[in-house]
């Protein structure tokens, strides 16, 4: 045997941004050698819109129907924080229902953010849609029910500073109930097609590993920094609406790999339908809209820094105003931007397939991360 | 053997010839629309329902509209490789048909050493799929072409080791007494093991889930096809459907009796290739809903089950039958040995899940932080 090593070339493979497992238009330039990865550069914004100079130009209630655009798979909870950050300036009251209503949406709309991340993550695993599908399936029993109240199936535009812009239909409990119980059946059909499979589990288990001190580091959160084994949930470290008075775990997870930041996601869900039921129980009937609240509204100078779990993390909103009706800075704080960051600590020295899983499982949504 | 009551040898190579492409090519678009309304039903869908009564027609639009589509190649590809290389992997596939049993009577040519010549011209393929990733000049293609050599190299050996443990009990290589031997007892309960690793290592030799690697659809994109369109692109397809038919016929004949278990040289010609095509289907079916059920594995992974796991356990089954054969012991010691290693398998697919259980790097809270 001669000691001469055969000699390779590293080639630099590039992926997206019409690549069907970059989740959008995200991009990214491997260094490969064999199928090892040696070195990956992303690159963002083809989806930028400018969406945070937009919203300097419209008034408030326009800007609602912004924040859906940025998060189009968790608007709900987009919607949450900017709504919050006008009411903190304005410093109004909101109605107890209001506040329920909005839990109860929140919550169902990480259900579906949620299902959507399982079953595109079934598909960068490379299972031939059958998760895929399934969650769909789930996802939109969810959407409908999301229409049938707000009226548009992606773009609600429906909390209003101070409040919801119309009550709920008369059969919002029932309803509620019916896809809880659907969506219960599709987290187990989950464990089924892919939790408790070995080559899914052999797939992703210690692969994309990040430790938590790394994670925190890069300013990760949600499901994907609980994963590495850090408790921290806003709706438990800062609460907001009504998360004091409701009962549920933080799911965190051990290893900090692509399964933990999967299985975290999948007990998130079912915590999530436990809290919609607690909420269902304490709806209050009464007013859903807070008396101050106009319809332009027009805030007193200052400025404010709102954060709300969204199901990719935190959700920021910062918000300058200089007391005329449109804001005068608004910065967007999204957990995809932040995650993406850490990208590069977990994919360096994996393998070619692992990439587009590791990818899969810290959940972006280019929307979110370009604005 | 087919006759066509023609004198001229010519004339009756040509139509067996003929016969052959047309079968296999009406039968492949049937296969494609079949996976697609089976993958729907697996998936809640309905599948193709627009072409035709039940979408029928769906394979044949698709086929004209692939016709109909410009042949482009890229400017940097290697002309000869790029378009040659459809032509080594649709041949191949056409030429394994040559001594496949439908019946006892119907064949194009029983060859005595069938076995050997289908298992010799299925390798050939693998030539055709990196000269398509090479010749494209892409790099995708290239990664999905080196991972095709690679696996389709390592599992011809599994795939050889099972067919000869068959080889072993039939004392053949002709397939017609192969399936003649089992008219009574089905290879598949006298050696499960060895069906085991034929079924595993034919998905990987066709590139089918779970370990459709190199074309893994949400890596490289369709790896050695990327650059491919067009006619050229559909004869890849074709190939991989009749390759499919193939090995599903020759599963059926190799362990679950073919068109003799369990009724014998009794039947007529016709119920033989009914029973035939209904064990077929069986197994083409089996290899549809594994195909919707299971992730894609990853080509280390892949590499390290072949070379670690299962040509070991092949080879210690070839010995045991070899000591069951050479010294008459009862047969029954043959399905025995093979559910032993059935079960040595199952325990080092645990052994292996346990221990990525096992290498928790706890490294958490904040407090190490």
């Amino acid at each position: 045997m001669s000691n001469k090593q055969i000699e390779t070339q590293e080639i630099l493979v590039n992926m997206g941004p019409q690549h069907p497992s970059t989740h959008g238009v995200f991009r990214m330039v491997l260094s490969v050698d064999g199928e090892m990865i040696t070195d990956v550069q992303p690159y963002i914004g083809y989806l930028h819109r400018g969406a945070e100079k937009l919203c300097e130009t419209m008034d408030y209630r326009q800007g609602i129907g912004f924040m859906d655009r940025t998060e189009y798979l968790a608007n709900f909870n987009a919607e949450l924080s900017y709504v919050m950050a006008v009411e903190r300036l304005l410093d109004i009251e909101v109605p107890e229902r209001a506040n329920w209503i909005r839990m109860i949406l929140v919550e169902l709309n990480r259900l579906s953010s949620h299902f959507m991340f399982v079953g595109a993550f079934g598909v960068d695993c490379g299972v031939f849609g059958t998760p895929f599908l399934y969650s769909f399936r789930e996802r939109e029993r969810l959407i409908d029910f999301f229409e049938e109240i707000s009226g548009d199936r992606m773009m609600y535009a429906y909390f209003r500073p101070g409040g919801l812009a119309w009550d709920v239909p008369a059969n919002f409990v029932s309803r509620v109930e019916e896809v809880l119980s659907s969506s219960e059946q599709g987290i187990k059909d989950m464990d089924g097609l892919l939790t408790n499979n070995e080559i899914f589990l052999s797939r992703t288990k210690q692969v994309g590993i990040i430790d938590g001190k790394a994670a925190i580091d890069w300013g990760m959160s949600g499901p994907s920094l609980r994963a590495s084994g850090i408790e921290y949930d806003i709706r438990r470290a800062e609460p907001y609406l009504y998360y004091n008075d409701i009962d549920f775990d933080v799911i965190t997870g051990i290893n900090g790999d692509v399964f933990d930041r999967y299985f975290v996601r999948l007990q998130e869900m079912r915590q999530s339908i436990n809290i919609v039921r607690q909420c269902l129980a304490n709806l209050t009937s009464g007013a859903i809209l807070a008396d101050a609240a106009a319809r332009n509204l027009r805030t007193p100078p200052g400025e404010v820094y709102i954060r709300t779990e969204a199901p990719r993390g935190e959700y920021g909103i910062y918000l300058v105003s200089n007391g005329d009706n449109r804001p005068y800075r608004l910065k967007i704080r999204s957990a995809g931007f932040s995650n993406l960051q850490a990208l590069r600590d977990m994919v360096i020295g994996s393998y070619i397939p692992d990439a587009v899983v590791i990818l899969g499982s810290i959940d972006i949504v280019l929307g979110e991360v370009d604005r | 053997m087919i006759s066509f009551l023609v004198v001229n040898p010519f004339i009756d190579s040509l139509l067996k010839i003929l016969s052959i492409v047309g079968l296999m090519t009406v039968s492949a678009m049937g296969l494609i629309y079949l996976e697609r309304k089976i993958a729907a039903r697996f998936h809640m869908r309905l599948g193709p329902t627009r072409t035709g009564p039940a979408g029928l027609l769906q394979s044949v639009a698709d086929a004209l509209k692939l016709v109909g589509k410009e042949d482009i190649r890229p400017a940097s590809a290697d002309a000869w490789s790029f378009e040659l290389a459809p032509y080594f992997v649709f041949i191949p596939a056409f030429m394994m048909f040559v001594t496949i049993p439908f019946t006892l009577m119907l064949n194009v040519e029983m060859l005595t050493l069938g076995l050997l010549y289908i298992i010799a011209i299925s390798s050939v393929s693998i030539v055709g799929w990196v000269m398509a990733g090479w010749g494209s000049d892409n790099r995708y293609a290239l990664i999905g072409a080196l991972r095709a050599a690679a696996q389709g190299i390592s599992y011809e050996l599994p795939l050889v080791l099972s067919v000869l443990c068959i080889a072993m009990i039939a004392q053949s290589l002709n397939l017609n007494e192969i399936i003649a031997q089992q008219t009574i007892v089905p290879n598949i309960l006298l050696q499960p093991f060895a069906f085991f690793l034929f079924f595993t290592s034919a998905l990987a030799e066709m590139n089918r889930a779970p370990f459709d690697i190199p074309v893994g659809e949400s890596e490289v994109v369709g790896g050695p096809f990327v650059e491919y369109s067009g006619i050229r692109w559909s004869m890849f397809f074709l190939a991989e459907y009749t390759a499919l038919l193939i090995m599903s016929i020759l599963i059926v004949a190799l362990f679950l009796g073919g068109w003799s278990w369990p009724f014998g040289e009794k039947l007529g010609t016709s119920w033989q290739i009914l029973l035939t095509i209904m064990k077929t289907s069986l197994v083409i079916f089996l290899i549809f809903w594994v195909r919707v059920s299971v992730p894609r594995m990853r080509i280390d992974q892949l590499m390290n089950f072949c070379w670690k796991v299962l040509i070991p356990l092949a080879l210690i089954q070839i010995f045991l039958n070899g000591l069951i054969l050479v010294f008459h012991l009862p047969t029954f010691l043959l399905a025995v040995s093979s559910i032993m290693l059935m079960g040595v398998l199952v325990l080092i697919i645990n052994k292996s899940m346990q221990n990525l259980n096992k290498n928790h790097i706890v490294k958490n809270n904040l407090e190490s932080a």
